[in-house]
């Protein structure tokens, strides 16, 4: 759906390597946020009515909806529970993080 | 997977805030700023002084934005902002939307003047403020903008805020600016249509969002998009727009106002309070929303 970004993390060896401005150059998409949580979402398809309140309510954007139905990225997802407990059908439960 | 339906998504699906970001779980101010940049487009310029969101856009050289930001000083985000639509109307840019953003502290208490100036000059910007009602990026200390009776660590229950809430919307609404709208980020078309109508005015625009803080308010983070929900359906919170401080619309009319019990009680932060003083509490709500309405009416 959307263009893939580059997940790289910049590290700069010298102070030459630094840009002259003070600007950002690269994305977050590097830090795996989804390490900060201890449970996590997980949808039950069949009962999934399509309403994409999950998506709406996302606060990490790791709800995508992939042909016509979501999907958790589970890099970034850091299990505030927000999808769960907003979803009129109750197909999504919060379930324990396999370690 | 059994039925073919079609998905009918009520927001732009084009995002501008990247995953990554540094933002403590269930935050409303991640939440907020998704919502306003998914109205307001590619072409848009931040203008971001100390708040969460200076933190959240995380450390240099790497930003989750896929908008240019500024980081300015604590009291200036209106002046930056001034002065960067300026300087983009020198070189002929007169598309791009500045935007101020900052959090309750930078607008109630310390960005104050700055916004202030802005609005009497009627400067080119919109000037959001995310109000999730205390310094909660150094450490939830009091703001101007923390409800009567709430827990920080600068008001303990010792010694608990004894003053209501500064009213920046009136505030706001006595500098005459053309476009003042309320928003809850658990009303997310709500504040795309808002934002989306203040994009299309000229002038100075102030948008209020409440944003629910999860680590601040103790309340758990799955309730953040409930109670922002809640306080517009109990009229802590009304959502309401004002045209050239005058022209007062009520978009949300609540027939059968609920207690505010319900809602003290998701939060840590209220814990402490007695049946007395949330009675003083809704009594302070109620003479709040019976002034609001007689605005209206009389608009």
């Amino acid at each position: 759906m959307k263009p893939k970004k580059e997940i790289k993390k910049i590290v700069f060896q010298s102070a030459e390597d630094m840009p002259t401005m003070p600007m950002s150059i690269g994305n977050m998409l590097w830090n795996k946020t989804g390490s900060w949580r201890n449970i996590r979402p997980e949808i039950r398809l069949e009962d999934c009515i399509q309403c994409g309140i999950c998506w709406k309510f996302c606060p990490d954007m790791s709800i995508e909806i992939e042909a016509e139905w979501p999907v958790v990225n589970y890099d970034y997802c850091k299990g505030c529970g927000i999808c769960a407990e907003e979803c009129p059908a109750k197909c999504i439960v919060m379930v324990e993080e396999r370690k | 997977m059994k039925k073919e339906k079609k998905m009918t998504l009520t927001l732009p699906v084009e995002e501008l805030v990247g995953s990554g970001n540094l933002a403590c779980q269930g935050c409303g101010a991640n939440l907020a700023l998704r919502y306003v940049l998914k109205a307001l487009g590619q072409r848009t310029v931040l203008c971001i002084p100390a708040c969460c969101w200076a933190v959240i856009d995380g450390a240099f050289p790497h930003s989750c934005m896929s908008v240019p930001i500024y980081h300015c000083a604590f009291e200036t985000a209106a002046s930056t902002a001034t002065g960067v639509k300026a300087g983009l109307e020198m070189v002929g840019d007169l598309e791009t939307t500045v935007v101020a953003w900052a959090g309750d502290g930078g607008t109630f208490d310390i960005g104050l003047q700055a916004l202030s100036g802005a609005a009497e000059r009627n400067d080119d910007i919109i000037y959001v403020c995310y109000d999730n009602e205390a310094y909660m990026n150094t450490g939830i200390q009091r703001s101007s903008a923390t409800p009567t009776g709430a827990w920080t660590t600068t008001t303990p229950v010792k010694f608990p805020k004894d003053r209501p809430k500064k009213d920046i919307d009136a505030i706001m609404a006595a500098h005459r600016i053309p476009y003042l709208a309320t928003a809850s980020i658990s009303y997310p078309e709500d504040v795309v249509k808002k934002t989306k109508k203040a994009k299309s005015i000229k002038g100075t625009r102030f948008i209020h969002i409440y944003a629910p803080c999860p680590t601040g308010w103790k309340s758990r983070p799955e309730d953040a998009v409930k109670l922002g929900r809640m306080v517009v359906q109990n009229c802590v919170f009304p959502l309401y727009e004002v045209e050239h401080g005058e022209k007062y619309t009520l978009n949300m009319k609540i027939k059968d106002k609920k207690p505010i019990d319900d809602y003290l009680k998701l939060q840590g932060r209220f814990r402490h309070l007695k049946p007395e003083q949330i009675k003083l509490m809704q009594e302070e709500v109620d003479h709040n929303w019976a002034r609001l309405l007689k605005k209206c009416e009389s608009a």
